[in-house]
């Protein structure tokens, strides 16, 4: 194993991970440092989520090594890795992630409760950050009764309720037209560089990668540090 | 751009001085070039030879820039046929680009590594765009969209370069 | 709307159900699975009248006892017949020594020739069973050479054990249960008048056991609902209108109906087979009885599909399906009380006008009292949505796992609600059913008397000489404590008429220990016991006044001007007559008068009757009942050896309550499965959110906590929805039958318990699926 850059606040080496005779990871390098927005982009199945779902340690891999804040991910129990995601990393996805029954609000303080705030407590910090990202007026109704965008909004304050250190979004805005999506991006990064939050940006759109600090291109399993590699 | 149907189209709302006319275009089009006062200058004059503009007055201390104009009817009519006639779609055929790939490719150069380094330098790009676009007005935000989105188009060529040279290498190695 | 339209919509549904994928396929066996194990219960039910009819006539042909006092004369065509019934391990064995005493003499049905003397034919069961290990104790009672098989025509199941053997020398006398008869059959088959109170049962018992599969059936149809209706909106894209839509469900619904009613068959005939070869609660049949009725079977085969396109079109009713997606009403209309509250009104008021009529004051309208019963038990289908609603709107704090359930119940309680309606109703119908059992209980169960705690086995002797010292033949048999056979007389004070009168029990000094404690005891003494059983009061001061030493009294005296006089023996009291302590665990207390053979005089003797023998056994030894049997079948074949027991219940209500429990079983066992089914549909349906859910750190255990919420909600709501109307309708249903409303809780809670373990169970079962449902893998969208 090797010693992670200085600095960095997650970085995983030669990550290795097949689902049946796919190799949906060869050897994927990953580096980020707190507050850096890194867009992690690549063709469709190029490894992309899977990548993403390594390094949040939602799968574990099949080898290599993650280092998060000078812990090895690898060697964590399950229940260790859900309590970390719980308490310092925050997710975003495409769609399918807001608890349908919940209201808004609810779905926003969800994270907290879970990490066992009381529920008034965790519903007035959801309110804060539903109003940081302008859906203040969405907090009795419920998922299916707000638009894409809102929706994506509210998902965006419950990845940051939590106040997280490491945020990680897997095309965030694919289910979006390009205004909505932009102003998504623009408000998630926005409050990420407020709280000095760090984010993996899984996308395959360029525009929506232009919002990061860099970008990595996964191909085949592998990634590619462009920075790095010029 | 057509400067002059530009400054036309300016005068509509009413009279002005050259000098007002520049500082208008610099202010709405001019982010990246702003105009000499010598091409306001030989464009207002090109259109008073047309009969598009007149002069509506002349303040006292001369000089050209002190000349008022207006527009006229034919300017008008001129005006509105521009807007109304389609722009030709512009096709770059990426020439300089696609010359390098396959050069790249014929050479057994690394030509996956000019397009990551082209993508790379595109993304730098729609970086600073999308940066002064989040900093800027509306204006600033529809001029850099634009690019971007040529940009991004330029981008997703790349892509499907990219995903395509093992077939491209056989074709122009053949 | 036009019949041809109706005809095109259903028959396009029904093609896509086919040819839906293998989506569509998994939907299709589901619902075809569910309605067809819904469709096998039907069908049995609907056989079960016939089965019922055929037993009874295998018995009535095969009856042979007579109660005419005329004996026929000994002739070509007659034979002798004696009862050897025993048992075996708690198993009747039907048991029969035949000699025929001419050449025309028939034949038992189902046997092909006499069994010469010394040989028998068995029933294939018990021919099984004789064959087996472990039967050397029934092969030794039954000494005789198995020369064939007893057909189907003579027996009522698969499983009943019986035989025929010969015999010869067979005697008919008074005593003896040999009878000589002509033929075989009850002579006067008259139907008997069924007790009104036990019909209103088995129609109760139908209702309760079919309304739950009715409700199963609804839920089948509606399996795999949630994904059918995301593929019906893709045919709103392409234009078909909202009313198309609905009968192309309906006609997807129908298509797994009529796939149900095939496999239904498929499993009827299965289930025939199977029962037809094994047994249940001591109930086995042939298959052949399992033939349903043509019109029942006819009745469901239309009412399946018919229903299932009803449902469906009802169950549509609340989505709106768009072409975009389904629309679960934004904002639903809240459930309404009152038309909810019209069934279960409606089933009372049918059921009120019938109350305190049955035993005795006329019977009771069958079709008021299915109505009734039907009306109440559906409508708990119809009060619980509403139910649950109310109460879920209510709720809310609490933690997270709650919030999440209560919230998801709120959404759409729909879905858990039809779930839990099957076992609402199966537990409603049941506690009715066990308090109108519990009820009617002491109406059919009759206290013997006797007291299984003193005496464990008693023998009736064929041969009723007394003191004949047939108990000494039980000394050294293997788990017989104590044996004694005694006889018994009666005594007065006077030779005619006498003022006091008693019995007397006489018997060896051995003998009269297991009776009572005595000090000392030689042949001569008599005894007289200080307690007296069956009498209000137990003191004996009076017969102990009577039975002073050198008084006169009579053995057998006479009464009235009776025809058959006693033998009135004087018999003068010895002067060492005492009184002692009866014993507490006396093997027969009859009398208080214990007296031994010495002590009476040798003209007394045929004044005795023998009493058979009374036997204490050994708890210890597990087979000490067969060992009994065995040497009662050595000494005296016709003789009956029977265990004690403290009651003794009507055969036909017994076989009610046995129908009832094998029903239940099925029912529950047919529910749970249903409940498995949606429940991990309804998992499937929600996989990606749970994975979502676990990507951002949320605990396993939160999330079963909340799926078990989910289900124990409305399963709570509805026990006690069930219980309420199930208390109603037990005591309409005592009231109708005239008995005094006793709330039996042990049995709600029993009832209410299965149910709520058929939820725990499938709850269990399908934690496995869950916890593999919130894999991280379940994120992939590639």
């Amino acid at each position: 194993m090797t010693t992670p850059p200085p600095g960095s606040l997650l970085t995983a080496r030669d990550l290795r991970k097949a689902y049946g005779p796919t190799h949906a990871l060869d050897g994927a390098e990953f580096s980020i440092h707190p507050g850096e927005v890194v867009a992690v982009m690549g063709p469709s199945g190029s490894g992309k989520s899977t990548l993403l779902h390594c390094l949040a340690g939602i799968v574990p891999p099949d080898s290599g090594s993650i280092t998060y804040n000078g812990r090895e991910l690898t060697q964590m129990s399950d229940a260790q890795r859900s309590a970390l995601r719980r308490s310092e990393f925050g997710f975003v996805f495409q769609f399918g992630q807001l608890v349908p029954e919940l209201t808004c609000v609810e779905n926003v303080a969800l994270p907290l409760r879970l990490n066992g705030s009381s529920r008034k407590d965790a519903e007035r910090t959801a309110r804060g950050w539903m109003e940081r990202l302008e859906v203040d007026d969405l907090g009795a109704k419920r998922p299916g009764e707000v638009s894409g965008g809102q929706g994506q909004r509210v998902a965006v304050a419950r990845a940051l309720v939590t106040g997280p250190r490491l945020l990680f979004a897997d095309e965030p805005t694919g289910a979006l037209d390009s205004l909505n999506g932009e102003r998504v991006m623009e408000l998630l990064t926005e409050a990420a560089r407020s709280t000095n939050a760090a984010v993996v940006l899984v996308t395959h759109e360029a525009r929506v990668a232009a919002y990061s600090d860099r970008e990595i291109v996964v191909r085949d399993g592998r990634s590619r540090d462009m920075e790095r590699a010029i | 751009m057509s400067i002059g149907h530009t400054l036309l189209g300016l005068l509509e709302a009413g009279p002005r001085h050259g000098y007002d006319l520049k500082r208008a275009f610099d202010e709405k089009f001019g982010h990246d070039r702003p105009l000499h006062y010598g091409q306001v200058y030989s464009t207002m004059s090109r259109l008073l030879k047309n009969g598009l503009v007149e002069v509506d007055g002349i303040e006292a201390g001369g000089g050209p820039e002190r000349k008022r104009y207006a527009i006229t009817d034919a300017g008008i009519t001129d005006v509105q046929r521009w807007l109304a006639t389609p722009e030709k779609p512009e096709e770059y055929l990426q020439s300089t680009l696609y010359t390098k790939v396959v050069l790249a490719l014929l050479t057994h150069r690394d030509a996956a590594g000019i397009l990551d380094t082209q993508r790379a330098e595109h993304l730098r790009s729609m970086r600073i765009l999308t940066d002064r676009k989040r900093k800027g007005d509306l204006a600033d935000q529809l001029i850099c969209d634009h690019a971007l989105f040529h940009l991004e188009a330029d981008l997703r060529w790349l892509e499907l370069t990219a995903a395509r040279l093992d077939k491209l290498s056989e074709a122009v190695t053949r | 709307m036009n019949t041809r339209q109706w005809a095109r919509d259903l028959g396009l549904g029904a093609r896509f159900a086919v040819t839906g994928g293998r989506e569509g396929w998994v939907r299709m066996t589901l619902t075809a699975v569910g309605v067809g194990l819904g469709v096998a219960l039907l069908l049995l039910c609907t056989a079960l009248p016939n089965v019922f009819a055929a037993r009874h006539k295998v018995e009535d042909a095969r009856y042979d006892y007579t109660y005419s006092d005329k004996v026929p004369p000994k002739a070509d065509d007659t034979f002798l017949i004696a009862a050897t019934d025993t048992v075996w391990h708690d198993v009747d064995v039907r048991g029969r020594l035949v000699e025929p005493e001419g050449e025309r003499a028939p034949l038992p049905p189902g046997v092909d020739s006499f069994p010469g003397k010394g040989e028998m034919v068995v029933s294939p069961a018990l021919g099984d069973l004789l064959a087996s290990d472990g039967a050397e104790l029934l092969r030794e009672r039954l000494p005789y050479k198995i020369i064939g098989t007893i057909g189907e025509s003579g027996l009522i199941g698969s499983h009943e054990l019986a035989y025929y053997a010969g015999a010869s020398g067979l005697k008919l006398t008074d005593s003896s249960p040999v009878h000589r008869l002509t033929g075989y059959g009850k002579p006067d088959a008259t139907p008997e008048k069924t007790d009104p109170v036990l019909l209103l049962m088995v129609l109760v018992v139908f209702v309760v056991l079919l309304t739950p599969v009715a409700v199963f059936i609804a839920a089948a149809v509606r399996f795999g609902g949630e994904r059918r209706d995301r593929r019906l909106a893709a045919l709103r894209l392409v234009g078909s209108d909202s009313h198309m839509t609905r009968r192309i469900a309906a006609g997807e619904a129908l298509a797994g109906a009529l796939l149900g009613l095939v496999v239904g068959t498929g499993f009827f005939l299965l289930g025939r087979q199977t029962l037809g070869s094994t047994e249940l609660l001591g109930v086995s049949v042939w298959p052949s009885y399992l033939d349903p009725s043509p019109v029942l079977a006819a009745l469901v085969a239309v009412a399946i599909p018919a229903a299932a396109v009803l449902v469906t079109l009802l169950a549509m009713r609340g989505v709106v399906v768009e072409p975009l997606g389904v629309v679960r009403a934004a904002k639903q209309r809240r459930r309404r009380l009152w038309w909810r509250l019209l069934p279960p009104l409606a089933g009372l008021a049918m059921l009120y006008p019938m109350i305190g009529k049955g035993r005795g004051s006329g019977d009771f309208n069958q079709y008021l009292v299915i109505g009734g019963v039907l009306l109440l038990l559906i409508g708990i289908t119809a009060l619980l949505p509403w139910a649950v609603e109310a109460v879920v709107v209510r709720l809310g704090k609490g933690a997270l796992s709650w919030q999440l359930a209560v919230r998801r119940l709120q959404l759409s309680s729909g879905t858990a609600v039809r779930m839990v309606n099957g076992i609402a109703v199966a537990v409603a119908g049941a506690i009715a059913l066990q308090m109108l059992f519990t009820g009617t209980q002491s109406q059919y169960t009759k206290a013997t008397g006797k007291n299984p705690g003193r005496v464990q086995m008693q023998v009736d002797l064929s041969d009723r000489k007394p003191l004949s010292g047939v108990e000494r033949e039980f000394t050294g048999t293997k788990g017989v404590r104590a044996a004694v056979a005694l006889a018994v007389s009666q005594y007065g004070d006077a030779r005619r008429d006498p003022k006091n009168s008693n019995g007397l029990t006489v018997g060896d000094c051995t003998a009269l220990r297991e009776l009572a404690t005595l000090p000392s005891c030689k042949d001569g003494d008599v005894f007289v016991t200080r307690t007296r059983s069956h009498y209000t009061t137990p003191g004996n001061a009076d017969e102990i006044a009577v039975v002073k030493p050198g008084r006169q009294l009579y053995i057998d005296p006479s009464y009235g001007d009776a025809t058959e006089r006693g033998i009135e023996v004087p018999w003068t009291v010895p002067a060492n007559v005492r009184v002692v302590d009866a014993r507490k665990d006396s093997l027969q207390d009859a009398n208080s008068l214990l007296v031994t053979p010495a002590a009476l005089p040798a003209r007394a003797a045929p004044a005795l009757f023998s009493d058979g023998a009374y036997l204490r056994l050994d708890p210890s030894v597990p087979d000490a009942r067969e060992y009994v049997r065995n040497v009662v079948a050595r000494i005296d074949p016709l003789a009956r050896a029977y265990s004690w027991s403290a009651t003794e219940e009507d055969a036909k209500y017994t076989s009610i309550r046995t129908g009832l429990f094998v029903g239940s079983a099925f029912v529950l066992a047919l529910i749970g499965a249903s409940l498995l089914v949606s429940q991990l549909e309804q998992l499937r349906e929600r996989r990606k959110l749970l994975s979502a859910l676990v990507a951002f750190g949320t605990r396993r255990r939160t999330l079963s906590l909340s799926v078990l919420w989910q289900t124990a909600l409305p399963v709570g709501l509805g026990l006690v929805l069930a219980t309420t109307v199930g208390v109603t309708l037990g005591s309409v249903l005592l009231k109708m039958t005239r008995t005094p409303v006793a709330m039996d809780w042990a049995s709600v809670l029993t009832m209410t318990g299965v149910g709520a373990a058929v939820v725990g169970v499938v709850t269990l079962l399908s934690l496995p699926p869950l916890l593999r449902m919130m894999r991280p893998e379940g994120l992939r969208t590639e």
